[in-house]
């Protein structure tokens, strides 16, 4: 299945999009849109929800239910559409500043309650719309316009933090990779859970022009470069890791979801108990 | 016989960022003097869709040509 009915789910009056020449976030969002055909979704029945940054201009593209809602909040307003319709598929896209720097901690106890949402995070490795400034996940000895002598910072491993705050399906993808973006993205929108999909994206506008690599082939290039299979991954040793990350599906576990739970531990009790 | 396939492209999508050329297999696209992907060797494409997938524009899509069209070109 390829792109002949993509825009059948883009309002396209909108296009172009804003994002630069060759920025990922449009690979991502088109492997999203394949992913919601592929499911036979209905797009009434769809929310898509986004922070600030430019990740949060995706729903203005989309032909759906859709938020552009607060810096690292959309999680919060994500639940709540979960709570009041849990008919509709929510889908939260964020950047990786949205999700886990600014958004952190409604990351993490999104994660917890292991509500029925998917979270698509675009890392791209900075913040690419307010100019360049590092991220919590700019790889180290990477230059960005506050780190002019390169970032001495480890950097966040979402996937593990995600696995570890206690969601029921991870997985970690890149832009170069469509397949299996593709089909990773399919899983996490069918998974009943909190599902969290880890996207590495480019930019090489701000990434991209003070690392070298000012075209947009060399930054998907480097990401392709640093992308290992977990079978790959595990043969690994320690030195062979450095500076690589590991993409597939890390855990997929069937919980009991929250909305659910919160129907039969509270509103049912409420209706007996008859307060 | 080797099939054919035709690329639509969307010259106001375009923003010439040059990914589907760099990623072609069979260096079938070009940029033209407008800046925009335009396809120079359409007869050596393989319908990969590669070019598809990874336009982060929308703005390119592969489609296999139909019989009629297939000896109307030959």
């Amino acid at each position: 299945m390829y792109n002949e009915n993509i825009f059948n789910y883009l309002r396209t009056e909108k296009l172009p999009h804003i994002w630069c020449p060759g920025c990922a976030h449009g690979i991502i969002v088109g492997s999203m849109l394949r992913s919601i055909e592929k499911l036979k979704l209905d797009k009434n029945k769809i929310a898509v929800l986004s922070g600030i940054g430019c990740s949060g201009r995706t729903p203005g593209y989309l032909d759906m239910n859709t938020l552009h809602t607060t810096h690292g909040r959309s999680l919060t307003f994500a639940t709540g559409i979960k709570m009041a319709k849990p008919e509709l598929v929510v889908i939260d896209v964020m950047g990786d500043g949205d999700a886990v720097a600014i958004g952190g901690n409604h990351f993490i106890h999104a994660c917890r309650r292991n509500i029925d949402i998917t979270a698509i995070i675009f890392n791209n490795n900075i913040y690419g719309m307010t100019g360049g400034q590092y991220s919590p996940t700019t790889p180290q000895n990477y230059f960005a316009s506050t780190s002019p002598y390169g970032n001495m910072e480890p950097s966040f491993d979402i996937v593990k933090l995600a696995i570890g705050a206690g969601a029921s399906f991870v997985a970690r993808a890149d832009a170069f990779h469509i397949a299996l973006l593709d089909n990773v993205i399919e899983k996490a929108i069918s998974h009943k859970g909190f599902s969290v999909v880890e996207v590495m994206g480019t930019c090489p506008t701000q990434f991209g022009r003070r690392n070298k690599m000012k075209e947009p082939y060399q930054m998907l290039d480097f990401v392709a470069e640093r992308a290992v299979s977990i079978k790959k991954w595990e043969e690994m040793s320690e030195e062979e890791r450095n500076g690589k990350f590991p993409i597939g599906i890390f855990l997929n576990e069937n919980r009991e979801e929250y909305v659910e739970s919160y129907e039969k531990n509270v509103i049912l009790k409420a209706k007996r108990s008859n307060v | 016989m080797k099939k054919k396939y035709k690329h639509k492209i969307f010259k106001n999508l375009c923003k010439g960022c040059s990914l589907c050329v760099h990623y072609c297999p069979k260096k079938v696209l070009e940029i033209g003097e407008d800046r925009k992907v335009f396809a120079a060797r359409p007869e050596d494409c393989i319908g990969c869709h590669l070019c598809e997938l990874r336009c982060p524009d929308f703005a390119i899509q592969v489609h296999a040509c139909s019989e009629e069209e297939k000896e109307y070109k030959s």
